[in-house]
C-alpha cells in the first residue's frame, strides 16, 4: 500500500509503531503532487518550508513518546484556498486576491496545527466559492482523477480531487450550497457538511454568511470523524458559532444501523436525474436495509423552492460581504483608476470573474429597494417552510438518505455556458444548507466509471446519526478501498 | 424576465461593478432565466410565514467591554495596495468625477 492513499488512521498506526515518519508521509505527499498535479491542479500554493517544519516538530514529538491519542499529529492536509492562513498566500480562486497574505489564521487551521498536522498546500477552488465545477476559478479548473477530462465538482473541487488522488491525507473545504458533498460524490470520496454553527467560520472568507460552513474531505467515514474532533467547537470569534459539546464522534462509528428510521424523500428523486446515479443510490438504500435500517418514503414538499430561494439569498449575502472588496485595503487596485470611486468600480469589474458579477448583480437587485421584499424577504420565508419539511421529517426519522448531485461528474466545458444548468448541480445539496442541518457524502458506486455518493442528511447537531448510517454503510462495501489510477 | 439596459446600469452601479457593453448585454441575457426561475416562489402563499432571521437559534452574544491589543501596524498594511505612513492611502475623493 502506497503511502499517500493510506487513510489517516492507517497512517496514525504505523506513526505509533514508529514503521514511518511524519517527514516520510510529507515526502510521500509531495512526490505524489509532483506525479500527479500537473494534470490534476488541485492546488494553487504548495508550502513545502512550512511542511517540513511542522513535520520535523511533530517527529520529534513523536521521539520524545509524547505523542498522546492525537490522531492527527504528522498527519500531511490541504486546505481549500478560502481558509485564511497566516503568512500563506489565500486567494479564494479570485483575481482580486493572487497576491493577498492573512495576516491571522482561521480558527480552524490553528486547531489544525496545534493538532500536529502537516500543510502542504492551498487547494483550488471556483471563485469566492461560486460555482459547482472549480471553473470558475480565475486559475484554471481542476480535473477529476477518476477523469481528467471531467470536472472534480466545486466549489471545493480542489480540495476533493486532492484527497481522492492521494495528494493530501484529508482537506477543509466549505460548503455554501454543496460545495463540499457536491464534489465529495463527484471525487469518490467522504465529504461532510456539519451543523451550521458546529464549526468556527472565523478565518472563512465570507461568501453567505448565514450558510457557510466548513468541513472535512477524507478518504474514510473514521478519518472524517477524526477531523471533526478537532475542527468542531464553540469559538468567541464567531458570533455564529453554537455553543454545545463536541462528541467524540468516533463513538459513533457503529456498523449498525438495526432499528434506525430512514426517511427517503420523494422529491430527491425526480427526472433530472440521471439513471445511474438512481441505481447506485438505490442500491445503496437497499444496502442499509439489508443492514437492519427501515427506509420508508417521505415527502418533503418544499424541496423544489430550496434553488431558487438559496440563488436569492447566498447572491444577496454575497453583495454584501464582497463589497469589501475596494481596491483599498486587499492587495488589489486597479491601475487605471484616477478617483476613489473609479477605484471601486473598475478594481471590481476588472478583479472579479463573471460567476461572481453575476450573483453580485442578483444579489444586489434582490435587496434593492422596491424588490427587498419580493425576493429577499419573500426568499427568507421560503427558507422557513424549507426548514420546517427538515424539521418534520426528524421527528419521526433518524436520518434522510438520498443521491447527493443529479449526475457524475460532467465534461469540463459542458456547463460554462449555462449559469442556470450549473445552478442545478445543487438541488439535492441547497435544501440542507438552508435548514442548518449536517449532511454527508459517501461513496457508493460508479456510473459510466464515474462515482456516484450518497447524500445522508441528520438533523441539527446529528453528526452522530449521520456518522453511524455512513459508516455502517461503508463497512459493509468496499468503494473506499478504490483509487483512481493516475 | 429581462432587465432593461437602464436596469443593468441602475444595479452596476449600487455593485460598484463596472461592466462592458459586452459584458452588460450578456448580463441581461445570463439573468433573464435565473430571475424567471424565481417566479417559481409565488405559488407559495408566505403571508403569515415569518422570514428565517437566523437558522440556529442564538442570542446577542457580548463581551466586556476591555482594551486589547490590535494587529500590528506593519502587519495591517502588508495587503494595502497603496500606502503612505501608516495609512492605507485612497485615491482622490472629489475630484473628476462623471
Amino acid at each position: 500500500m502506497e503511502l499517500h492513499n493510506l487513510t489517516i488512521s492507517e497512517a496514525a498506526d504505523l506513526l505509533r509503531k514508529r514503521e514511518v515518519s511524519s517527514r516520510e508521509l510529507t515526502e510521500a505527499t509531495y512526490k505524489q503532487i509532483e506525479a500527479v498535479d500537473d494534470k490534476v491542479k488541485a492546488f494553487l500554493t504548495l508550502t513545502k518550508d512550512l511542511a517540513f517544519q511542522q513535520a520535523e516538530a511533530a517527529d520529534k514529538t513523536f521521539k520524545e513518546g509524547a505523542e498522546g491519542a492525537n490522531p492527527l499529529l504528522g498527519i500531511p492536509m490541504s486546505l481549500k484556498d478560502v481558509v485564511s492562513t497566516r503568512n500563506v498566500r489565500t486567494t479564494c480562486g479570485s483575481k482580486i486576491l493572487e497576491n493577498f497574505v492573512p495576516i491571522y489564521d482561521a480558527t480552524i487551521a490553528r486547531k489544525l496545527y496545534q493538532a500536529g498536522a502537516v500543510l502542504v498546500g492551498k487547494n483550488n477552488m471556483d471563485e469566492f466559492a461560486m460555482g459547482s465545477s472549480t471553473e470558475n476559478s480565475a486559475f484554471g479548473t481542476t480535473h477529476n482523477p477518476w477523469n481528467l477530462d471531467t470536472v472534480p465538482g466545486g466549489s471545493s473541487g480542489g480540495s476533493s480531487a486532492s484527497v481522492a488522488a492521494g495528494e493530501s491525507f484529508f482537506s477543509i473545504g466549505s460548503d455554501t450550497g454543496g460545495s463540499i458533498r457536491q464534489p465529495a460524490s463527484l471525487c469518490g470520496v467522504v465529504g461532510l457538511k456539519p451543523t451550521y454553527g458546529r464549526v468556527s467560520r472565523y478565518g472563512l472568507v465570507a461568501f453567505a454568511s448565514s450558510l457557510d460552513q466548513f468541513g472535512p474531505f477524507t478518504r474514510s467515514v473514521t478519518d472524517n470523524a477524526l477531523v471533526m474532533n478537532v475542527i468542531a467547537g464553540h469559538d468567541s470569534l464567531d458570533s455564529t458559532a453554537i455553543n454545545a459539546p463536541v462528541p467524540d464522534y468516533t463513538k459513533s462509528l457503529i456498523p449498525d444501523v438495526k432499528g434506525l428510521k430512514l426517511a427517503l424523500p420523494r422529491e430527491y428523486f425526480i427526472d433530472g436525474l440521471e439513471t445511474g446515479v438512481d441505481k447506485a443510490v438505490r442500491a445503496a438504500i437497499a444496502k442499509l436495509e439489508e443492514l437492519g435500517a427501515t427506509v420508508e418514503e417521505v415527502s418533503m414538499p418544499h424541496t423544489k423552492y430550496a434553488l431558487s430561494t438559496y440563488y436569492i439569498i447566498a447572491p444577496a449575502e454575497a453583495s454584501a460581504n464582497l463589497a469589501r472588496y475596494d481596491g483599498v485595503k486587499y492587495t488589489y487596485s486597479d491601475p487605471d483608476a484616477r478617483t476613489m470611486v473609479e477605484g471601486y468600480f473598475k478594481t471590481r469589474g476588472h478583479g472579479f470573474g463573471a460567476e461572481v458579477k453575476r450573483r453580485i448583480m442578483i444579489g444586489t437587485y434582490a435587496l434593492s429597494s422596491g424588490y427587498y421584499d419580493a425576493y429577499y424577504v419573500k426568499a427568507q420565508k421560503v427558507r422557513t417552510l424549507i426548514k420546517s419539511d427538515f424539521d418534520k421529517v426528524f421527528e419521526k426519522y433518524d436520518a434522510i438518505v438520498a443521491p447527493t448531485s443529479p449526475t457524475v461528474a460532467f465534461r469540463i466545458g459542458d456547463k460554462v455556458s449555462d449559469p442556470l444548468a450549473m445552478y442545478l448541480n445543487d438541488i439535492f445539496t441547497i435544501p440542507a444548507n438552508m435548514a442548518g442541518t449536517p449532511g454527508m457524502s459517501i461513496p457508493c458506486g460508479y456510473s459510466n466509471n464515474l462515482p456516484v455518493g450518497l447524500q445522508i442528511l441528520g438533523p441539527v447537531l446529528g453528526e452522530e446519526k449521520v456518522f453511524r448510517v455512513a459508516y455502517a454503510y461503508e463497512q459493509a462495501t468496499e468503494w473506499h478501498k478504490q483509487h483512481p489510477t493516475l | 424576465m429581462k432587465l432593461s439596459p437602464k436596469e443593468i446600469e441602475e444595479v452596476a452601479n449600487l455593485a460598484r461593478l463596472e461592466l462592458t457593453p459586452v459584458e452588460k448585454e450578456k448580463m441581461r441575457d445570463e439573468l433573464a432565466p435565473i430571475l424567471t426561475y424565481f417566479e417559481i416562489l409565488k405559488e407559495l402563499d408566505t403571508e403569515n410565514i415569518p422570514a428565517t432571521a437566523q437558522v440556529i437559534a442564538v442570542q446577542n452574544l457580548m463581551r466586556p467591554d476591555e482594551v486589547r491589543p490590535s494587529a500590528p501596524v506593519e502587519e495591517v498594511l502588508k495587503n494595502a495596495p497603496l500606502r503612505e505612513a501608516d495609512y492605507f492611502r485612497v485615491r482622490a475623493v472629489f475630484g473628476d468625477q462623471e
